[in-house]
């Protein structure tokens, strides 16, 4: 999607240009990306839960006379490859070239994060220290002397605020001061123990004059942390012999130190003590902390172990609930609009074929899909909420517990209910998952989470068979009922295909937040432009090729018989007759007629008639094709009643019930559209996925919709 | 017999002795703060008990119960 890649306009600057790349690093959920937006004015994808910058993307700003390019790395806790964004981030402050790195950090939460920046520290570049959120800090009574830090650290840290703007202006100074100096010396002080090690190591590297690009201290610190680079390179080199006995010397006294037999983990405790004895000097708690914070308290509703879960369904039963409800509202103007619309171009237009393409191909095709835009807009709302207050999290705590009985991890939740909006970037943030195979079971069951686009079909089927007040209900059931069909599939192929051992379940829990409205009202417009952008162009064009094939080859034979008979009858209701048997009779020798007719033994068991069959396939292509198809196919030929052109009145009439239950049911179920399996592959890392997919959800949603098919022609 | 953090109470306040997670998992609940001396406050369970949240420092961590019976404890 557009979020990967969001570049700023560049203003043409006379002065030699002075690029610098900057990296942006931070723990999950500091306000990276929102630091960027409020840079550069971009706008990045924010949300209030761990890992929703999966890919590293580059925003590119002026300041002065400098081109900044901003690369925003996902969140990484540590310098750990746990998961694969943080693989992303650590390979890229390794092995990438760039200027200067700002780090992150929630100045609420000060300790936790230097435990990130300490690990930063050792790699010897230039940094940053952006402490952000110091506006909530303040408001929470906690106050950082940044002057007495930045001395202590030998970084420079600046408060700001992403936010409110705060700082912005003193960040970037600061940056172009720090690209002026050739080099900084990080103050990273360890226990007494540890320092005596390294003053070993140095001491040795300086006698037999090592060549490295990195300082002695840096080299020695890498060795001690059993560091895999550093130890492929200085053992290709002759000291490594005299070397190694050192080593083991050291590593065993700093083990020694901590007790403990992992020097990953003695250092991460050398870090954090480091890190209290920051926090002790510069940070002043001014106000008394409440014995429960507000997060707690909310939590203490949310998540408790009766009602959380009934509360949870209950917000996803008012989402359909107003999805349907109030998007219902705006569709009757917009059926008409369309309606008129169609009528006023097409008395323009003499000529019949253009004008048949333009108002029964595309007017009408077109028209299907914008239809929809309400309730697209109300998921699309509820869905950014779920994501920027802190909601999603607890449900992935809640869902835990039963979802691991289905072979899945709580952190699936999150890709799935992204995969309500669009499938595309829930196959993407399916990369919070740290296991290769929980995170392919997971992209395996997404397509069972209905997307937005798969919603205006149900809609459209739910508003044609059930009364208003039951279309909530309806709609609530159907996506509920494809979740837990989707909680099914991943227990039989984590039984058959992907067994194994579970990926544990640890997770951060972030603070709740008020989302943001102009947050929420950019994600929002982003995504319903992005639907109505492809409802005038790929829709279009589809909706074109559907009227061609649909009216083309014609038949003059067949029309002419028909005007010879429409002529001698008298009878205006014969007439009527005569002629919408003529467009139907045109319609099944049409190109579409027979590939329909083709199709049609496929699908007959499941009680679909060829325009249907037609339907489905299209909407292999994308989902909302389906609704434009039906309503191209229905405003050609089974328009019944000339007075009532609308396509819920249409499809009422001509598809039965129990053959609706089973379109409903393969929609569910079957492949996503065709951009989602591109990224579906690229996720999966092999196009043999693909293929799985493709028979996994065929054959399940062919075998689901017979069944539910025979079921419902008994109701 | 022990005490296990997936059994304590909503409310109690525990001190941690011991990780006996593997390497990475270790790992990651050390760049949570959940290290040898820190103290952990249990906030919630989840249905069943399957998976509780804890407190450490400022930060709220959700846990399954398998992974914190890793986490050795003892009371204050």
């Amino acid at each position: 999607m557009s979020e990967i890649e969001t570049e700023v306009a560049q203003k043409s600057c006379p002065v030699i240009a002075n690029h610098i790349k900057i990296a942006l690093v931070g723990q999950p959920n500091v306000g990276k990306s929102m630091l960027i937006n409020s840079i550069s004015d971009a706008h990045l994808h924010v949300g209030n839960f761990t890992g929703v910058t999966v890919e590293k993307s580059e925003v590119l700003f002026n300041y002065k006379n400098f081109h900044f390019t901003v690369v925003d790395l996902p969140g990484t806790y540590a310098f750990t490859d746990y998961t694969i964004e943080e693989r992303v981030t650590h390979d890229y402050l390794c092995a990438e070239g760039y200027d200067l790195i700002i780090n992150v950090i929630d100045s609420t939460n000060l300790e936790k994060n230097l435990q990130l920046t300490t690990e930063l520290m050792s790699m010897s570049k230039k940094m940053v220290i952006a402490l952000n959120m110091s506006d909530e800090a303040q408001k929470e009574g906690i106050e950082i002397d940044e002057k007495y830090m930045s001395e202590l650290l030998g970084i420079p840290c600046i408060k700001v605020s992403a936010q409110t703007k705060f700082g912005i202006e003193d960040l970037l100074e600061e940056l172009v001061n720090k690209t002026k100096l050739d080099k900084q010396e990080a103050k990273l002080v360890f226990s007494e123990a540890v320092e005596e090690e390294i003053a070993t190591i140095i001491d040795y590297l300086q006698k037999h004059k090592y060549k490295a690009v990195n300082s002695y201290r840096n080299i020695a610190i890498n060795l001690l942390k059993n560091n895999e680079k550093t130890y492929r390179r200085i053992q290709q080199n002759p000291i490594w012999t005299e070397l190694q006995p050192i080593l083991i010397e050291a590593s065993k006294h700093v083990e020694l130190h901590h007790d403990s037999d992992d020097i990953k983990e003695s250092f991460a405790e050398e870090y954090a003590s480091f890190n209290r004895g920051i926090v002790t000097e510069v940070l002043k708690i001014k106000k008394e902390e409440p014995k429960k914070s507000l997060t707690e308290k909310i939590d203490s509703i949310l998540i408790h172990n009766i009602f959380g879960i009934p509360i949870f369904l209950f917000f996803m039963w008012s989402l359909f609930q107003l999805t349907f409800e109030i998007g219902a509202v705006p569709m009757e103007y917009i059926d008409g609009f369309f309606g008129w619309f169609g009528d006023t171009i097409g008395a323009t237009i003499s000529n019949n074929d253009i004008r048949s393409l333009i108002v029964d191909g595309i007017i009408s095709g077109v028209g299907a899909v914008v239809l929809f835009v309400p309730n697209i807009i109300i998921l699309f709302i509820g869905i950014a909420l779920l994501e920027s207050t802190g909601y999603m999290s607890r449900v992935a705590f809640l869902l835990d517990g039963f979802f691991h009985k289905f072979g899945l991890h709580g952190q699936s939740f999150i890709p799935l209910v992204t995969g309500f909006g669009c499938s595309i970037p829930a196959y993407m943030s399916a990369r919070i998952l740290k296991n290769d195979r929980d995170r392919l079971l997971t992209l395996f069951i997404i397509s069972f989470m209905s997307c937005g686009a798969r919603l205006p079909v149900y809609v459209l089927f739910v508003g044609a068979f059930f009364s208003a007040d039951m279309a909530g209900n309806i709609l609530f059931a159907i996506y509920l009922s494809g979740a837990l069909l989707g909680l099914i599939a991943a227990k039989v192929l984590k039984l058959t295909a992907f067994k194994g051992v579970d990926e544990p379940f640890v997770m951060e829990m972030p603070k709740y937040r008020l989302p943001s409205f102009k947050l929420i009202w950019h994600t929002v417009l982003t995504k319903t432009l992005m639907y109505l952008k492809k409802a005038g162009t790929f829709i279009a064009a589809a909706s074109m090729l559907v009227w061609f094939l649909s009216n083309y080859p014609k038949n003059p034979i067949l029309e002419e018989q028909y005007s010879i008979k429409i002529e001698q009858t008298h009878i205006l209701k014969e007439k009527n007759l005569l002629e919408n048997r003529l467009d139907e009779e045109l319609l099944q020798q049409s190109y579409l007629g027979k590939i329909g007719k083709l199709s049609e033994p496929i699908f007959e068991p499941l009680g679909f008639d060829w325009k249907m069959s037609v339907a489905l396939q299209a909407g292999l292509a994308a989902k909302e094709v389906i609704v434009s198809t039906l309503g191209v196919l229905y405003s050609v030929g089974g328009d019944v009643d000339a007075n009532n052109s609308s396509l819920v009145t249409a499809i009422s009439k001509n598809i039965p019930f129990a053959s609706a239950v089973a379109f409903i049911v393969v929609i569910m179920i079957y492949l996503p559209c065709l951009a989602a399996s591109i990224v579906f592959t690229r996720e999966a890392g092999h196009i043999k996925y693909f293929f799985y997919l493709l028979g996994f959800t065929s054959v399940i949603a062919y075998i689901l919709a017979f069944i539910a098919y025979n079921i419902a022609l008994f109701l | 017999m022990m005490q296990q953090l997936s059994k304590c109470d909503k409310g109690e306040k525990v001190k941690v002795t011991k990780l006996n997670a593997k390497s990475d998992l270790k790992q990651r609940l050390i760049s949570f703060g959940v290290m040898k001396e820190a103290v952990i406050e249990v906030l919630e369970h989840a249905p069943a008990k399957s998976t509780i949240e804890i407190k450490v420092g400022k930060m709220r961590i959700a846990l399954r119960a398998e992974e914190a019976d890793l986490i050795e404890i003892e009371a204050l």
